[in-house]
């Protein structure tokens, strides 16, 4: 990924990102949420992870979007204009918010001076078959145990909405 | 070619705003969203580690993430509901029966 | 190993046995029956079993007897006990002529007790206990007397003194009783520190001339390494063990308390167990009073004094019990006479006899107060005699052996005793004297008892007269073997056969005043209290009127109890009081209290953080996490 197309998506991902925290709307926020979900998709096609961009615009931008913005039909939310944290809390979390960054900053610019060059990718990158392949060997026991997971998860999700 | 650092800081940068979503709004549902933000973040990081090491596990990982994620925010989004229909309010501060 | 077969070769033989650990194992085991099975199988089976024990271990004891080498001893090592650099301590058991005579006293006597109760407790739901504690007892007495060191000895101590409390305690739904028996227990434990005082003593002493070692045999070949002003604290201290066991002034209080228990307990307590353990300590420990001729005449001197202050005491009692307790008091100063003054045979030989008659007149005491209902006091007794014909004869025997009677068990030993006191080289005519008199007024007292008990009119209610019945076979036929025992105990050749211990016997040269006068003064005693009990009972009354501030003062005997209650117990009882009431409650409890008061200030003050909102829970939680990634990027 050149640097162009770099900024050409980090940009509107952090912009949208922030509007998802920001806007007084949870509509607004969710669609805000979609497009940055779907930008992110193109980063991971860009990244070689063809497979995975898929995924993250059927799960995230599809699936789990789709039940967020149900939710929040269902529970017919409005804008509220007391949208607003207590000013104490609201202080404290952005020197939080701040200190963080710093940090991350700090940490990933350190690690970059001492960057090797990108490894050589081996053939077919990122593609299904490639994925499958590690799904259905090394991580096979992994990839049963989610499965248990979600099964259970969907079973918890009836039994407390149907309450 | 944008350096690694490039896509480990973008990543930073989405954690941090998804933290701050945690503790700055107070509907719940836009927390839950924040805190899918993050998760993404974490799987930006993992992808972009995972091309430049040139290994397929950090996006099985990314695979296992989002299965997580689906979980999650099924059951979560569930347990805003019984809590909107017990306490007609999804407001993170008027729930406040994690204390003495 | 080889040291310890050259010190048994040194000292004489020593044969190696693996029976003697039967001994007190048999009783052991009726214990834990009765604890066990007694109260599933019934009174019959723990009627059969628990006297039963006691005889299995009468008849090793028997074995051990006759096996005895002649001037050697039995010795069964079990395990090592105790090991702890070169202090080494065997679980060993020995029998000599010393512990061969205790083990049949106690196993015998002790038997005749056991079947005497079975009928003495035959009205009693608790009877499972009773001889649960009974056999114990038995066995710690065994345990001590067999022991081949002073720290098995001391295990043995400690359980006659727990089951003294046990058992004078029994019926302990009596606050009284109950009470007596904590007195026992706690005038023993004064009693106790001194003897574990004197063992520290005596074993660090040996010690400083590298000789750890608490075996008898091992002491005896270095005792020559104790200095004799050591050996003389040592000696006293041991000796405050002593008097608190074998209940001697100013540790005799417990003894006359100790009567709150069944009958039977008392006959053990006082004839076969518990107060012969002092004595049975120091004629042990021979060896080691032979160093200091002060402790010795502190032991003869203290148990002259018993000897004749109990006596006076047991003049005017009304209660058969106690007249006897303090009986039994005075015949054990006797016996720390004969210590003291170094006729270890003879104190042990008085101890034996004393067994005999001491065991009868306890049992005889319990067969009158069983057909009286319950009734202790003599002054509502009398006439007797016909009813209880068994009882009364062998009380008579009894008392006649302890009055001193040529002829009977007592007379031997008593005699000997004083001559003894007399002649021997640490003896004084002082001691002779205060022991004659003694003797007088025992013969005096004991038939004061036996007149006012078994003649004249009956003076109890028409109710209990018409209750009065001779006692079943188990209460009479102990009696007899006692009564026969009573009077042959005298011939038994004891003296001779304890020369290995303590030396051969020779007859002390005194002259025939010092010999006879004893005897005739204990015959006028009997004869004074023929005169004032049952030719003339107005004296007796006239005696007391007339001398009503000094019968007073006897029959409250002394105000021990109340001295000791003022200087004693009430300080303590008082400290105690503030040590609870102001140090424990204001002082200990408000450092605690106080401590934790602290803590839930500020717990509650850290909990208004702790608000129920989730968000600031987070804020935490990222505050937290940041510290650390701060942390590592420092």
């Amino acid at each position: 990924m050149d640097l162009l197309t770099f900024f050409m998506l980090a940009v509107p991902l952090v912009l949208f990102a922030a509007v998802v925290i920001l806007h007084p709307s949870p509509v607004y926020s969710a669609m805000s949420l979609v497009v940055v979900m779907s930008f992110l998709a193109l980063y991971f096609f860009f990244l070689d992870a063809h497979m995975l961009g898929w995924f993250q615009i059927i799960v995230y931008a599809g699936s789990i979007m789709v039940l967020f913005l149900f939710v929040i039909m269902l529970l017919n939310l409005q804008n509220d204009p007391q949208e607003h944290q207590q000013p104490s809390l609201r202080t404290a979390s952005r020197i939080g918010g701040a200190v963080l960054i710093a940090e991350l900053v700090f940490l990933f610019s350190r690690s970059s001076s001492s960057e090797k060059a990108a490894a050589e990718l081996p053939e077919g990158f990122g593609t299904v078959v490639a994925l499958s392949e590690k799904l259905f060997t090394d991580f096979l026991i992994p990839f049963e145990i989610t499965s248990i997971l979600l099964l259970i998860a969907a079973v918890g999700a009836v039994v407390l909405a149907k309450r | 070619m944008a350096p690694i650092s490039y896509h480990l800081i973008l990543s930073g940068i989405l954690f941090t705003i998804g933290v701050m979503g945690v503790l700055l709004r107070r509907n719940t549902i836009i927390i839950f969203m924040a805190i899918e933000l993050m998760l993404n973040a974490v799987n930006l990081s993992f992808v972009a580690l995972a091309r430049h090491l040139g290994s397929m596990d950090g996006q099985l990982i990314v695979l296992f993430v989002m299965a997580v994620a689906a979980a999650e925010a099924a059951v979560g989004l569930a347990i805003i509901l019984m809590v909107f229909r017990n306490k007609e309010t999804i407001n993170a501060d008027e729930l406040k029966l994690m204390r003495w | 190993m080889e040291h310890a077969h050259a010190t048994a070769q040194a000292l004489s033989l020593s044969l190696s046995v693996s029976y003697l650990r039967y001994i007190p194992l048999f009783p052991l085991l009726g214990v834990l029956f009765n604890i066990f099975l007694g109260h599933r199988l019934g009174r019959k089976a723990v009627n059969i079993v628990s006297p039963g024990m006691v005889f299995l271990s009468f008849l090793v004891s028997l074995h051990a007897f006759w096996n005895l080498p002649e001037g050697g001893r039995l010795v069964d090592t079990m395990w090592l006990w105790i090991s702890s650099g070169t202090l080494h301590v065997d679980f060993a058991l020995q029998v000599d002529q010393l512990s061969a005579m205790m083990i049949l006293v106690v196993t015998g006597v002790g038997f005749l007790i056991h079947v005497y109760s079975t009928g003495y407790m035959a009205h009693d739901h608790d009877v499972a206990r009773y001889f649960a504690y009974l056999n114990l007892f038995t066995a710690s007495m065994l345990l001590l007397v067999l022991g081949e060191n002073l720290l098995l000895l001391f295990v043995g101590w400690e359980g006659v003194g727990l089951c003294s409390y046990l058992l004078i305690g029994f019926w302990y739904t009596d606050d009284e009783k109950a009470s007596a028996g904590k007195k026992a227990f706690i005038v023993n434990r004064v009693g106790d520190a001194g003897f574990l005082l004197g063992l520290f003593l005596l074993f660090w002493t040996l010690g400083e001339s590298n000789v750890w070692t608490l075996s008898f045999s091992t002491i005896q070949q270095h005792i020559a390494a104790v200095p004799a002003e050591v050996a003389t604290v040592i000696c006293l201290l041991l000796f405050v063990g002593a008097a608190g066991k074998s209940a001697q002034i100013p540790l005799y209080v417990w003894l006359p308390d100790a009567m709150a228990g069944p009958t039977p307990v008392s006959a053990l307590i006082h004839a076969a167990t518990m107060v012969t353990a002092g004595i049975y300590m120091i004629a042990r420990l021979n060896f080691l009073y032979a160093l200091s001729p002060t402790a010795l005449s502190v032991v003869a001197t203290v148990g002259a004094a018993t000897a004749f202050f109990a006596a006076t005491i047991g003049l005017v009692q009304t209660d058969i019990k106690k007249v006897l307790a303090y009986s039994t008091v005075s015949q054990l100063g006797y016996m720390f006479l004969a210590l003291g003054v170094g006729a270890y045979t003879a104190g042990v030989f008085h101890l034996m006899t004393h067994a005999f008659f001491k065991a009868l007149l306890f049992l005889g005491a319990g067969s009158v107060i069983h057909g009286m209902s319950d009734e202790q006091d003599i002054t509502k007794m009398g006439g007797l005699k016909s009813k209880m014909p068994v009882t009364f004869w062998t009380f008579f025997i009894a008392c006649l052996a302890i009055a001193g009677v040529p002829g009977l068990s007592g007379f031997f030993s008593k005699d000997l005793i004083l001559e003894e006191a007399y002649a021997s080289p640490l003896g004084s005519p002082m001691l002779w004297l205060v022991g004659t008199i003694g003797a007088g007024m025992t013969a005096f007292y004991m038939f004061r008892l036996l007149f006012v008990t078994f003649f004249g009119e009956n003076r109890a209610s028409h109710e209990v007269q018409h209750h009065i019945h001779e006692s079943p076979a188990s209460m009479t036929v102990p009696l007899a073997i006692l009564a026969v025992l009573s009077i042959v105990g005298g011939y038994f050749p004891l003296l001779h056969f304890l020369s290995p211990l303590f030396g051969e016997h020779h007859e002390p040269h005194v002259a025939p005043l010092i010999k006879y006068l004893p005897t005739v003064v204990g015959l006028g005693g009997i004869a004074l209290a023929y005169v004032m009990y049952v030719l003339n009972p107005a004296i007796a009354d006239n005696m007391a009127r007339g001398l009503s501030a000094f019968h007073k003062l006897l029959f409250n005997k002394y105000y021990i109890d109340e001295i000791y209650d003022a200087v004693i117990v009430r300080p303590i009882v008082g400290m105690s009081n503030w040590l609870w009431k102001v140090w424990d409650a204001i002082v200990i409890d408000g450092t605690v209290n106080g401590a934790a008061h602290t803590m839930e200030a500020n717990g509650s003050l850290l909990r208004l953080w702790q608000n129920g909102n989730v968000q600031n829970y987070a804020l935490s939680f990222l505050i937290g996490a940041m510290a650390i990634l701060g942390y590592y990027l420092w």
